[in-house]
């Protein structure tokens, strides 16, 4: 497990008391989401509707089991599907 | 992971003949209202007249007299207790309590002809009250405005808003006041585009059988044919497994037919049926009025600037209606239309608004065209205010590798400097522009997508080799996929075969869309193909008498890796292949993953115009495409995807829009009136291919099928003021409304 910096999109600030990054023990995608919505049940609902993670400069979809470490930059966004 | 830069290839980057083109020039190609079967029923479907209202009472009682008539179903044939989008993909296949739009599909009926089926809709009986609408988006947030439904906002939206909307999105960073104090200028405009429709030519069409043991097939023309069972599956409280669904050849989805419709109608008529097959094949009315259109959009922009063309800060609200469900783009809009640029401090905020209209599908770039007309405008508005060259002004500012998008993460490859450079360098800039003549330049940007992929392919007896892919084939991807394995292979482009497969032949595929059907489904088939490779190494090493790991594969054989792996000729796949029976047994490759090094691309467009002053019509004189492709694989249809984006984004710039009557009733619903534009309409789309490979694919591919459709809109919006000295804010700019514009100069 590391602890890994998120950064949340704006709208999810005001279920983390008003932070921008938020810290979660993780060692991979699914954890780590699974950690934000233990410490932050108001994120739950939107992480369970779906959201896509950049990890460094990647927008990554699925992929719960992909390891993470403290090095990355992690984002939360929006699913991002397409036409 | 992408092969060398500068490596030769021997077949990616060329033109062969597309595999599907015989098929298609003959009419032997089967589209979706091409399939037939013994004893088949055609449906038809019942739509409301009402823009909202309450369903009284439905009475199939007529229709059922007549003779010829096997099944009426309504939303009682439906399982209840749906939650979520399968609640939503239920509502809007069949309406419940409430019809939410024009066209909205109440009740089905099959019978043993078309026009019988037809006849017998009309005898059903469908008692309505009628509730007050609302259709634009900005109405629909207004405190009074009618309520489409109650409790449908999740947690982002603040109390007290109107429940209309139903999401908020949020997203900044810096400091604005500063930044705007430190520009030079500083304006702010609001802009306005309308819905439009994917207006594909083939309209939706499906044949679906399912038995009172919910066993099914089902012949569709879908852009995703494992998302068709899946949703029917929801729709239908059936198991997923248990319905097989073939996609038809595909006249056209750009995102429209990666949902249901009237796919889950057929199976519910045919299991109420006895388990005859049931046909619906769509009118094009029933397209527009009940299909996905994209949203329509209400934008704030308010941009910094400093003399020298520098951003310092930007201020956007985005709000946009998505029909009677959420769903609109509105994120969409906000990320890729300040994607391009390092724009300093940003805030931005959007709203997903639910109204009175057919529920929004995905169109090509979802939600990017209209963020990038609203910045892109702007943008332009003030280089003609500060006398700066508005591509210059795109160089200072434009983003490359390891710059931070706008929404937060890093930039990866990308190749929008490039691609503005390719623009400047070439000709169409140059021409020489006449009166009532103007040029417009616009940038634009589509992340693409990687998504749930499984691929399969299998080497031949004769050495040839067929390709299994989940992914319908809508621009190309069966050349460009034949043309990656038949490179990796070493073998003949025409020694590859690409076939489309149904559920029930590969794991689970995510549709055609997202512009990752040559990227993801081209990915997996090289890697499917380097198993295969593996394997034909080691039957050619086990021939030898060889450690497998001294076999190396090379233009179309297994040779010996190095001297010291032994003297042997090459063994050529024919013979690897015509051997297997007895060495081992068939040799294939499969792959299957959410594939990663996803790609974005950027795209630059420059349109001359004229516009005639005596009827506001604008005239295309030329029309340049440049973007960034990875690594063309085909470029015959990489051309053929920059010149359909811009098409579209033409129409949705000049003529395309939903006109509704005061009682929320889509007026121009064929396409007589409902104008794309024709061929007639448009020059020769010029294209350049600029290729800075993608590192994440094994051939250096980006998706290229959205970012084409993004930069039309503000570019031609952009080109109608230089000719005429008006800034266009609501599109379309249709000759009334550039008329209208012309007179009040």
């Amino acid at each position: 497990m590391a602890k890994l910096e998120v950064h949340l999109w704006s709208g999810l600030r005001r279920f983390v008391d008003g932070a921008d990054k938020v810290e979660v023990e993780a060692s991979t995608i699914g954890t780590m989401l699974d950690g934000l919505k233990e410490t932050y049940p108001g994120l739950a609902p939107i992480i369970d509707a779906g959201v896509s993670v950049a990890i460094d400069d990647e927008i990554v979809n699925g992929s719960r089991h992909r390891q993470l470490s403290s090095e990355q930059e992690i984002f939360i966004l929006q699913k991002i599907k397409g036409g | 992971m992408a092969k060398d830069e500068y490596r030769e290839f021997r077949l990616v980057g060329t033109r062969p003949d597309r595999p599907d083109g015989l098929d298609k020039v003959t009419g032997r190609a089967r589209y979706g209202a091409d399939m037939t079967a013994p004893g088949m029923l055609w449906g038809a479907v019942v739509r409301s007249p009402h823009a909202h209202a309450r369903i009284v009472k439905i009475d199939a009682t007529k229709a059922l007299a007549l003779d010829g008539v096997k099944s009426v179903v309504t939303r009682a044939d439906f399982p209840e207790g749906l939650t979520g989008e399968d609640w939503n993909l239920q509502e809007n296949t069949i309406a419940g309590e409430k019809a939410l739009y024009d066209g909205h599909a109440v009740a089905a009926v099959a019978a043993t002809t078309r026009f019988l089926a037809e006849e017998a809709a009309r005898l059903i009986e469908v008692e309505y009250e009628v509730l007050p609408h609302v259709i634009d988006v900005d109405e629909a947030m207004k405190p009074d405005a009618p309520v489409i439904r109650h409790g449908v906002s999740d947690t982002t939206v603040p109390e007290g808003m109107s429940p209309n909307i139903v999401r908020k999105i949020e997203f900044g960073n810096g400091d604005l006041g500063a930044a705007f104090a430190a520009a030079d200028l500083v304006m702010e405009k609001s802009f306005k585009t309308e819905a439009t429709h994917q207006g594909y030519i083939e309209p939706h069409a499906c044949l679906g059988q399912m038995g009172s043991d919910g066993k099914g097939e089902m012949w569709v023309c879908t852009q995703g044919q494992w998302y068709i069972r899946k949703m029917c599956s929801a729709v239908l409280g059936t198991e997923a497994s248990q319905l097989r669904v073939t996609p038809s050849e595909i006249g056209g989805g750009f995102g429209g037919k990666t949902t249901i419709f009237m796919e889950p109608l057929s199976l519910a008529l045919s299991r109420k049926a006895g388990g005859k097959p049931v046909k619906i094949v769509m009118s094009r009315s029933e397209v527009l009025r009940a299909t996905g259109p994209t949203a329509s959009a209400s934008m704030d922009v308010k941009l910094g600037m400093k003399k020298d063309g520098t951003l310092s800060g930007i201020q956007v609200e985005f709000r946009m209606q998505g029909g009677a469900f959420p769903g609109a783009p509105t994120e969409f809009a906000l990320y890729c239309g300040l994607a391009p640029y390092k724009f300093g401090a940003v805030e931005a905020v959007g709203y997903d608004v639910i109204a009175n209209r057919p529920r929004c599908a995905a169109y090509r770039a979802p939600g990017a065209p209209m963020g990038s007309f609203a910045i892109e405008s702007l943008l332009d508005e003030m280089c003609l205010k500060l006398g700066l060259d508005a591509l210059d002004v795109r160089f200072k500012n434009a983003v490359v590798a390891g710059d931070r998008a706008a929404y937060g993460p890093k930039f990866g490859s990308i190749g929008f400097v490039e691609t503005l450079e390719a623009t400047k360098n070439h000709p169409n800039l140059l021409a020489e522009l006449g009166p009532n003549q103007g040029r417009g330049i616009a940038a634009g940007y589509w992340f693409n997508h990687n998504g749930e992929t499984s691929v399969s392919m299998a080497i031949s007896e004769d050495g040839t080799a067929q390709v299994s892919v989940g992914t319908p084939d809508i621009g190309g991807s069966r050349a460009s996929i034949a043309l990656m394995v038949a490179e990796t292979l070493g073998i003949a482009y025409e020694d590859v075969r690409v076939n489309v497969a149904e559920t029930g032949s590969l794991g689970v595929n995510e549709p055609t869309h997202g512009s990752r059907a040559t990227f993801a489904s081209g990915k997996a088939a090289v890697l499917a193909t380097e198993a295969a490779i593996k394997e034909m190494c080691k039957r050619a090493a086990n021939e030898w008498g060889i450690e497998p790991d001294a076999v190396e594969w090379a233009d179309g054989a297994a040779r010996p890796a190095g001297p010291n792996a032994g003297q042997f000729p090459p063994m050529t796949i024919k013979e690897i292949a015509g051997a297997m029976g007895s060495t081992g047994g068939p040799i294939s490759g499969h792959h299957e993953s959410l594939p990663d090094g996803v790609g974005a691309s950027f795209g630059c467009h420059v349109v001359d115009v004229e516009v005639d002053p005596e009827t506001g019509r604008t005239e295309i004189l030329r029309y340049l495409v440049v973007q960034d492709a990875g690594r063309a694989i085909h470029p015959s249809y990489v051309e053929g995807q920059y010149q359909g984006g811009a098409a579209q984004g033409i129409g949705w710039a000049l003529n395309e829009e939903y006109v509704y009557d005061d009682k929320g009733r889509l007026q121009n619903s064929v396409f007589l009136d409902y104008r794309v534009p024709l061929a007639s309409d448009l020059p020769k789309i010029d294209t350049v291919i600029v290729e800075v490979p993608n590192p994440g694919h094994p051939y250096g591919v980006r998706g290229v099928g959205e970012t084409g459709i993004t930069p039309p809109l503000p570019a031609l919006a952009n080109a109608v003021r230089a000719a005429t000295g008006v800034r266009m804010t609501h599109l379309p700019m249709s000759p009334s409304k550039v008329l209208a514009a012309l007179k009040g100069r």
